[in-house]
């Protein structure tokens, strides 16, 4: 199920590539066809650093099917050191020790399984940076 | 100002239907509207809708329900914007008139929720946000919300007792409306120890999902027929846009798209906020009542919340919101939400509000939202 689809996001997935505008330097993850910022549409391809900042979080004790094995899961919004916003789970956190404003970074791990054959989807989640500054 | 009026109101009560289907629903609320408007068939019909073909099975609703209600043969269609979708339905009736290609037409919001598990509900409603980049990673409306609410909190230094007004109002005015889901009040101090979903959200803050349905007659209003007296003009009905995804907007406390279709409405209907006699705001969440009343201009940037707690939003407040109930305690049928707004305009402007009355009320403009802002339509209707 979603096999090409999963295939197809693999370079957001797993390397936060984005885009960046060729005539205003406007970033984005992801990436898009015409520009915000200038309405330019040449663009090119641009990996994120993963390091950021919270923006906001919440603990969800209620999932869609399909991620329920996940609960209680945390949920952020994370603005990315070179600009744009993300939203993505939280991994090894106490929700209790988070902060607006806190060192965050990007890791790879397992987004759900589905299916009958148990197919595993991975892709990036955020925690809180382990050297402290995430810099 | 338009040539339209709505001279016809019917709404099913909003609950678990479990004795009756999507069918059934849209059928019932669409024959008492017809009924209301002394009449018994139009020249289109349009249904709001969102989740007929994840959670019933069921597509082509236009021509399913037009045959069903006694109008087999007439254009027909289903309008989908999320939880924006019977507003939306409204909208594209309202465009049918104004083109003069049709003299009357029908609308009905139709939503059947609750044959479905919880998780199977959450994961339908959550495919109104990005697929990609929220829905695939587990991020449902509610999570949205929250994140929102606790940036809100953070940056205007508030706690969430500060918006417990918005639902404490809402259950209040729902003890007055018999359709509604909840129709009993609520204490403050139920809403700030209710169960937490996706904190700050909790069970008192998140409106309930259910089954309902929500009808309105369109006429032109040089062809009333005799429907003068209970008809209310449509001055204003305007549609915006922002990103799906909560990340990609510019300031993701602010809501572009509600103000944007306010704006609209407000220059169509040439009127100001000041002129509004009552709001009926998107409270699928308290915060979204808050975003709407600073994007539609009744309070400055981070004052939204203020509202509630100083009892502005009260049936004699400065500005009456969510007169009947709102979403929080009338219920929120998703797809039929909208129309269910619109109906308790009219219902307010005809003077037929019962205890809920808003005194003298010339001017009652509703605003529905799909998903967390990305669709926003706005009705400004005049008496």
């Amino acid at each position: 199920m979603d096999l090409a689809r999963n295939w197809r996001l693999k370079n957001q997935r797993y390397r936060l590539e984005g885009n960046a505008c060729a005539n205003c330097a406007a970033k984005y993850f992801p990436p898009r066809a015409i520009c915000d910022n200038c309405r330019g549409a040449d663009f090119a391809s641009f990996q994120f650093s993963g390091r950021g900042e919270l923006y906001s979080f919440t603990t969800m004790r209620e999932a869609p099917s399909g991620y329920e094995g996940n609960l209680p899961y945390v949920v952020a919004m994370v603005k990315l050191d070179e600009g744009p916003m993300i939203e993505a789970q939280m991994t090894d956190v106490n929700s209790d020790e988070l902060k607006i404003g806190q060192r965050v970074e990007m890791v790879t791990r397992k987004l759900r399984e589905y299916g009958e054959n148990g197919t595993i989807v991975y892709g990036y989640k955020f925690r809180p940076a382990v050297n402290g500054s995430g810099k | 100002m338009s040539n339209v009026s709505i001279i016809g109101i019917g709404q099913t009560p909003v609950k678990e239907h479990w004795d009756k289907s999507l069918r059934d629903l849209a059928v019932e609320a669409l024959l008492a509207a017809l009924k209301d408007a002394h009449t018994e068939k139009v020249d289109a019909l349009y249904v709001g809708n969102a989740l007929s073909a994840l959670l019933g099975g069921q597509e082509q609703l236009g021509a399913l329900i037009a045959d069903a209600s006694g109008m087999r043969g007439i254009e027909a269609f289903k309008i989908e914007a999320a939880n924006g979708a019977g507003a939306g339905a409204l909208h594209v009736a309202y465009l049918a008139v104004t083109s003069g290609l049709y003299e009357s037409v029908a609308v009905v919001g139709v939503e059947k929720m609750t044959e479905a598990m919880n998780g199977a509900v959450t994961a339908a409603v959550s495919l109104a946000g990005d697929g990609d980049y929220e829905t695939m990673l587990g991020i449902s409306p509610t999570a949205v919300a929250a994140l929102l609410m606790r940036r809100y909190m953070y940056e205007y230094d508030l706690v969430a007792a500060d918006l417990a007004g918005f639902s404490v109002n809402a259950h209040a005015n729902a003890a007055g409306n018999k359709f509604a889901m909840y129709p009993r009040a609520i204490s403050r101090d139920a809403y700030v120890n209710a169960k937490m979903i996706a904190d700050p959200i909790n069970m008192l803050d998140h409106a309930p999902y259910a089954d309902g349905a929500a009808a309105l007659i369109l006429s032109a209003t040089d062809r009333l027929n005799g429907n003068g007296a209970r008809a209310v003009r449509v001055a204003a009905s305007t549609v915006a846009t922002d990103s799906v995804s909560l990340a990609a907007r510019h300031e993701p406390l602010w809501l572009s798209a509600a103000e944007a279709s306010a704006q609209k409405a407000y220059a169509h209907a040439r009127i100001a906020p000041n002129d509004v006699d009552l709001f009926e705001t998107h409270d699928a969440y308290s915060i979204l009542s808050t975003l709407q009343l600073e994007a539609a201009g009744f309070a400055e940037r981070g004052r939204g919340a203020l509202l509630s707690r100083d009892g502005d939003i009260s049936l004699t407040g400065k500005i009456p919101i969510t007169t009947m109930g709102g979403l929080k305690a009338r219920g929120h049928p998703v797809g039929a939400t909208g129309v269910y707004q619109v109906a308790e305009v009219v219902q307010q402007l005809r003077g037929e509000a019962g205890k809920n009355q808003i005194a003298d009320a010339r001017v009652g403009m509703a605003q529905s939202l799909g998903g967390i802002g990305a669709t926003a339509v706005t009705h400004i209707l005049v008496n």
